[in-house]
């Protein structure tokens, strides 16, 4: 294992200090339990939008903490949900007295832990209402497995959803508007390297030099087969042709493109990848209003990418271009 | 009332030998884990059970319930995962089933397992068969049922359970995964064995060995 850490056991916690000197304009951090909240938090009398996961996704959660987007995020340890008892303190940090809304990643772990802690806050008074994200349309969702998992579309919904809790909205608003960019939205990823988590200390999988991994989870989790190597336009039609058939997004749709790196490819290979999304994208006839095309929900130093398509009109429109001030998002202000 | 199989000196002594096993075995469950899961099954109840040793065995005088307690919120504050809220709430409930009560005989023991192993169920919807931690807890309970009626001594009898929970974790290796992060890997679960029902195991065997 060859990477910039000191210990194993520190990297969550360095990464965490090294945000909060990076950003004190914008976030604070708690360390023990950890947790990222916006500067100045709770902001009295708004909905505030909390979410989490395991660490290893940065950006995500904690890169998208600030004005119009999360009001907390709970990192847990790498690719581990955070601990009940963690989301419940960030949650009553940040809870402005409107109540709160988790964003809840579709994996059994997350949503065993954020169900403990909305639990917990709710005993306390705080209102909680929890908003799942499931758009892989890699993974069967059948009463048999444990659903669909989530992925990209969470990016986009905290983004969206949390300029709608900025503005004012209700909780209920604030939870349907999550829950309408899930349903809206659908994601699929390939990997063209495993990663390597640091306890673990080697390659989570292995896969060879003239292989790639279509429909890989955000964890290194195998996906739906295993494959030679193709040119780049073919891998991006290979993701795009479940994606769009799924929802199924058709012709005239307004949509948003999100072509996302996994963490080990860099952008120039990213904007190979969306050169071929509006390319078929038009072909398809669907009208590309949006794009967001970068690293923000990674998985380690894996290389590969996802892509989410999100269906739009005016409303999520209006609030995908609001003003938002974070780490990782910043636009209008 | 028969013999006592489980006081204070007992619990404290299977969430001792518990811990030890699990840490040594961390790699072995993690490897299972990165098979088909996410690869961090062992390092993490590695990490719960050192808390569990800080926090829960630190508190002295601490009954059976108390013991359990400890652990239960030791874990759910450590461990993260589905393993975190599973095992919490396994230890959670056995800890309200002993309530009050310090030298358990062998009934109570089972008793206070099915409790716990309720629980699991309860808040992570698994059935037999779906390849998860119910498959070593629910083999080992038959077992801990049947070694009673047929009035098995109490070491014996746990370690039937211990046996049945191991035969349980092998048989998880053909199964297909219907819950978890292994769902989603539908056909190619099988052929694993699941990390989960291992440590499950592991924590039947150690109460064997604590307690008998």
């Amino acid at each position: 294992m060859k990477k910039l850490i000191n210990q194993v056991d520190d990297v969550v916690a360095e990464a965490l200090r090294g945000m909060a000197a990076a950003h004190p304009d914008l976030i604070e951090i708690n360390l023990g339990p950890d947790y990222v909240v916006r500067k100045g938090a709770p902001v009295q009398g708004r909905v505030a939008l909390v979410s989490g996961g395991g660490s290893g996704h940065e950006p995500m959660h904690g890169g998208f903490v600030g004005a119009g987007m999360l009001a907390g995020a709970c990192p847990g340890a790498v690719f581990t949900s955070p601990t009940p008892d963690q989301i419940h303190e960030c949650t009553r940090r940040v809870s402005g007295g409107a109540g709160v809304v988790h964003i809840v990643k579709n994996y059994t772990g997350d949503v065993l832990n954020f169900e403990m802690a909305a639990e917990l806050a709710q005993a306390e008074g705080i209102e909680v209402a929890s908003a799942v994200i499931d758009d892989d349309v890699a993974v069967k969702d059948s009463l048999y497995t444990a659903g669909r998992r989530g992925v990209g579309t969470t990016v986009l919904a905290e983004k969206i959803a949390g300029a709608r809790a900025e503005e004012g909205g209700s909780l209920v608003e604030v939870a349907d508007v999550v829950r309408t960019v899930n349903a809206s939205g659908r994601s699929m990823g390939m990997a063209l390297t495993s990663c390597t988590v640091p306890s673990a200390g080697e390659p989570t999988f292995e896969l060879g030099e003239d292989e790639m991994e279509i429909g890989i989870g955000i964890h290194g989790e195998p996906g739906r087969e295993r494959m030679p190597l193709e040119p780049a336009d073919r891998i991006v039609d290979r993701l795009l042709e479940p994606v769009l058939s799924d929802l199924p997004f058709r012709s005239g749709d307004r949509v948003l493109a999100f072509v996302n790196g996994m963490g080990g490819t860099p952008l120039i290979e990213l904007y190979v990848a969306m050169r071929r999304v509006a390319e078929a994208l038009g072909e398809a006839g669907l009208r590309l209003e949006r794009t967001l095309v970068g690293s923000y929900i990674t998985s380690l130093e894996m290389a590969g990418l996802s892509i989410t398509m999100l269906r739009l009109d005016d409303e999520l429109l209006r609030l995908w271009d609001a003003p938002v001030h974070t780490p990782a998002l910043r636009w209008g202000m | 009332m028969g013999d006592v199989t489980l006081d204070a000196g007992r619990t404290r002594r299977w969430l001792e030998l518990l811990g030890a096993a699990l840490t040594e075995r961390a790699e072995e469950l993690t490897r299972l884990d990165a098979a088909i899961g996410d690869a961090d099954h062992g390092t993490n109840m590695a990490r719960g059970f050192r808390s569990v040793r800080e926090k829960a065995l630190a508190q002295d005088g601490a009954g059976v319930s108390g013991l359990l307690r400890g652990t239960a919120m030791a874990l759910i504050g450590t461990v993260g995962g589905a393993a975190g809220p599973l095992y919490g709430t396994l230890f959670l409930r056995m800890s309200q089933a002993t309530e009050g009560r310090d030298g358990l005989g062998l009934e109570e023991v089972r008793d206070a397992l099915r409790a716990g192993v309720q629980g699991v169920i309860d808040r992570g919807k698994a059935q037999p068969g779906d390849k998860t931690m119910i498959d070593a807890l629910d083999p080992a309970l038959a077992a801990l049922d049947a070694a009673i009626a047929g009035g098995m001594p109490a070491p014996d009898a746990l370690r039937e359970a211990a046996d049945a929970a191991e035969r349980g974790a092998a048989a998880t290796v053909p199964m297909l995964a219907r819950r978890g992060r292994a769902s989603y890997l539908g056909e190619r679960s099988i052929g694993h064995q699941d990390p989960g029902a291992t440590s499950a195991a592991i924590l039947v065997r150690s109460l064997a060995d604590a307690a008998g």
